[in-house]
């Protein structure tokens, strides 16, 4: 069993942030791996990344958004609570070198992960830019923590309210046409902004870097659930990536694979609401 | 009691294994075979003729005296029966289920020449399970070992990393001599294939963690959620005190054809359909929450275990047709016997000398149909099996909603990427010595499927138990 040392509601009711006792798991977690998590005895193991970790302290933290069953079941555990499994750190970490400017843009709760990218990269000396986007201003995530230690943040929120408006895409491309020297960008977040992302270094032949969330069963190679095209080859996101050259992955089947089970989540997700709600009346 | 007279000409015919009617199992994930009574088992021992030259044996991977126990259940010694198998086997339960009998110890004994072999298998799972359910449940080292009294605490630590049968027996093994062994499982449940592979109707969760809890009883401490390779590297078990490490790893890695479609939505590997359902209790679904993976028609493709489990569990999960499509013909077939007949009584249709060359999908990329090349059998290969030859021209398209892959397995690359000074041989699997399990860096032993590539759970057993004793051997128990 795994304790909640800390939980913070982030986006109530939306986005929590858990700190969780897992001594040898923050001893060893690089960014860009994940943990593959079950939490309870009759839960499904799910992929969430670290988004930071503390190994003095033996924690990680995790950044989740409630999507379905899993994530709201998560959401209803409190500090103090325990969590049936957590299992890692998984993946590749990402490659992190001295290189120059670093371009991390985050979309939602991908913030959290390009986060601890991008600490990585600052630590490794490289200059780090952050495009951070929501819908709006109340759903920005991690904002101060990349300002204390990255020279620029940018922020694009849809609705204006905060920064530029419109997509991190935009941004990111005004940076390109500044003539800013990039010698990589990481993109974090929902498949279409890395798509789009991915879409607007190709022509200019900057290295991109995007970090794939396919659905995950054991997360340790032994199913190909998570597998995806890049560069016309079949790849397992779990020991292989999860992150991939943006030019090179099939974003149109990543998409598709990912919805594969959207009827039985809803079902899943349906039933737990019901519970709940019986549950008070 | 008397013995069976060996001038006797006429070879009964062997006792028949109870088992759930085919079309109501097949809708349930209860175990298939019910196994004999007390009666049945000793009308199947009296058949055995208790050779002089007993021809069993040899084709026992673990050379177990048949002979030997077969001869206790014929003077209804059931303690002796079990003492003499436990010497050799630690999982006999489980081995007496899923073993390939008719290639090993059945397929030579003297009586298949003239008639049926007797039912060694359904012997030893008769003993073992007969065993257990007289066992007192406070006495957990009896089970394993045969001694009721556990060894007490010696200073031989060792690392098993991986939980299948052959860290479970190198474990079991070095246990019962004393050593303090710890279990490195990646996954949240011990057992290895036995757990997210072989399903329930097959081989019931309960046997194995039978033998798991039976092995905690010993002392063993199992650390589940534990990769090697991520949360522990080989190196630091030597630093935290372990004296040798053993690696079971297994050949995990599903391979997929390398055909077009094999992306689409509705093709699954035959380790993620098997493992939703038996690691993640799909079948109970919403009351466990891994969503289980599609029916309809199903294609499975493959002619071995892994594709006959897929294929019945897809049926029990309400698939409205299972087809499997295999490039050689039934008799060459790796699956057990037993299996393939099982699987056809339950309904499943076999296609013979067939290969998907394409999965064809629709707009959304969803399957809709496999096309599949005929063949015919060829010279024999390297392996000795006929070799199948394309039919030029002659594809069909056979129309499906699911497509489930089961054409083996490679070895697991968490902790052998992680390990790079770990000699690999030219297939990537993990050199070591067949006699002790030594790989090429010190006290560090390995064997299993990530060894020889995916065989058998009495194979992986064996290779645990060898490795267990040339470890006894170098530190001095
Ligand atoms: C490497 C990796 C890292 C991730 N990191 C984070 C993170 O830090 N924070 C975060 O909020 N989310 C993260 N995700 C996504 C997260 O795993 C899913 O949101 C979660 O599994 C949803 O489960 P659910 O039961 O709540 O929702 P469901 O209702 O089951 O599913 C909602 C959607 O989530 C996806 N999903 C469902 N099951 C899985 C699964 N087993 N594996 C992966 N995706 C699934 C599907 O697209 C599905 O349509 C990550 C995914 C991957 C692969
Ligand atoms: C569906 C199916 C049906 C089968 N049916 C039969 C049958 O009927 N009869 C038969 O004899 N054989 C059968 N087999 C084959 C048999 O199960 C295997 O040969 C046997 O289980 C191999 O044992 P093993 O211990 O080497 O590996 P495994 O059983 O694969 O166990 C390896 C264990 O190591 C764990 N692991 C992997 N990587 C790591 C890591 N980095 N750190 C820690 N732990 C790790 C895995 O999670 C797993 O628990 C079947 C196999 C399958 C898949
Ligand atoms: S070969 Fe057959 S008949 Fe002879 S001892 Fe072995 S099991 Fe009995
Ligand atoms: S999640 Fe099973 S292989 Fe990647």
């Amino acid at each position: 069993m795994y304790k909640i040392v800390k939980k913070r509601l982030l986006i109530p009711g939306q986005t929590s942030m858990l700190q969780i006792h897992a001594p040898q798991i923050a001893a060893k977690a690089r960014p860009g791996n994940f943990v593959m998590l079950r939490v309870h005895e009759q839960g499904e193991r799910i992929p969430l990344t670290i988004a930071d970790a503390d190994p003095e302290g033996e924690t990680i933290t995790l950044v989740f958004l409630v999507v379905g069953k899993t994530t709201a079941h998560l959401n209803t555990l409190e500090q103090g609570d325990e969590i049936a499994d957590v299992c890692g750190p998984l993946g590749r970490p990402t490659e992190i070198e001295r290189k120059g400017t670093v371009v991390c843009v985050g979309g939602g709760t991908g913030v959290a992960a390009m986060h601890h990218i991008a600490k990585g990269h600052h630590r490794a000396g490289n200059r780090v830019i952050a495009i951070v986007g929501a819908r709006s201003q109340d759903l920005l995530l991690f904002c101060d923590e990349l300002e204390s230690f990255c020279p620029e943040v940018r922020i694009a929120t849809d609705d204006g309210s905060r920064g530029h408006q419109g997509f991190v895409t935009e941004v990111l491309q005004q940076l390109i046409d500044d003539g800013e020297d990039i010698a990589e960008v990481v993109a974090v977040g929902p498949v279409p902004m890395m798509r789009a992302v991915a879409g607007v270094t190709k022509p200019h032949g900057i290295k991109t870097t995007v970090s794939l969330n396919s659905i995950m069963v054991d997360g340790i190679g032994m199913c190909g659930a998570c597998r995806c095209s890049v560069g016309g080859e079949t790849r397992f996101a779990c020991v292989d990536g999860p992150e991939f050259d943006g030019h090179e992955v099939d974003f149109d089947e990543l998409w598709g694979r990912l919805g594969q089970f959207r009827e039985q989540e809803a079902q899943s997700m349906e039933l737990f609401h019901q519970c709940r709600c019986g549950g008070d009346q | 009691m008397t013995r069976p007279q060996k001038t006797k000409k006429k070879i009964l015919p062997r006792v028949a294994m109870p088992e759930q009617p085919a079309l109501e199992r097949a809708c349930n994930f209860e175990e298939v075979t019910l196994g004999y009574t007390a009666e049945l088992a000793r009308q199947e021992a009296m058949r055995c003729l208790q050779c002089k030259r007993p021809l069993c044996r040899d084709g026992c991977p673990v050379e177990i005296d048949i002979k030997a126990f077969i001869g206790c259940l014929q003077e209804d010694d059931l303690d002796g029966a079990h003492a003499v198998i436990r010497d050799y086997n630690s999982l006999p339960a489980v081995c007496g289920r899923v073993c390939p009998q008719e290639s090993q110890c059945e397929g030579k004994c003297v009586l298949s020449a003239k008639g049926e072999p007797v039912a060694i298998g359904r012997l030893e799972r008769y003993v073992a399970d007969a065993f257990a359910a007289r066992q007192e449940a406070d006495d957990p080292c009896t089970a394993l070992t045969g001694a009721p009294v556990c060894a007490s605490d010696k200073p031989l630590r060792v690392a098993c990393v991986g939980g299948g049968p052959a860290g479970l027996s190198c474990a079991g093994h070095l246990a019962a001599q004393g050593a303090r062994v710890t279990v490195f499982e990646a996954l949240h449940e011990v057992g290895g294939v036995l757990v997210y592979g072989i399903p329930g109707f097959r081989l019931p969760k309960d046997v194995v963690r039978r033998e798991v809890e039976a092995m905690r009883g010993l002392g063993v401490v199992f650390r589940t959620n534990w990769v090697g390779g991520c949360t522990f590297e080989l190196s630091e078990l030597f630093d935290q005190g372990f004296d040798a490490v053993f690696i079971g790893v297994g050949a995990g890695l599903p391979r997929f054809l390398n055909v077009p479609g094999e992306n689409l939505l509705g093709v699954f590997s035959a380790n993620e359909y098997l493992t939703r359902v038996n690691l993640g209790r799909a079948n109970a679904f919403p009351a466990y929450d891994t969503p289980p993976p599609p029916t309809g028609r199903v294609v499975v493709v493959g002619g071995g275990n892994v594709a006959m489990d897929a294929a019945r569990t897809a049926l029990r999960l309400g698939a409205e047709k299972v087809t499997i499509l295999y490039r050689r013909t039934e008799a060459e077939m790796p699956a057990r016997v037993e299996e393939v007949h099982h699987a056809k009584a339950e309904g499943v249709e076999i296609h013979c000398l067939c290969s998907p060359v394409s999965f064809n999908g629709d707009q959304g990329q969803h399957l809709v149909s496999v096309s599949a090349q005929l063949m015919e059998l060829g010279e024999p290969d390297e392996s000795g099996r006929c070799r199948p030859v394309c039919l030029e021209g002659q594809v069909t398209e056979i129309p499906a909603d699911t497509a489930i892959i089961a054409v083996g397995t490679q070895p697991n690359p968490v902790l052998l990427r992680a390990t790079p000074d770990l000699p690999l041989n030219r297939w990537g699997y993990i050199e070591a010595d067949p006699e002790t399990g030594e790989t090429a860096l010190p006290n560090v032993f390995a064997g299993g499927d990530i060894v020889t590539g995916a065989a058998t759970v009495i194979s992986a057993m064996g290779a645990g138990r060898r490795a267990a004793k040339a470890i006894l051997e170098r530190f001095g128990s």
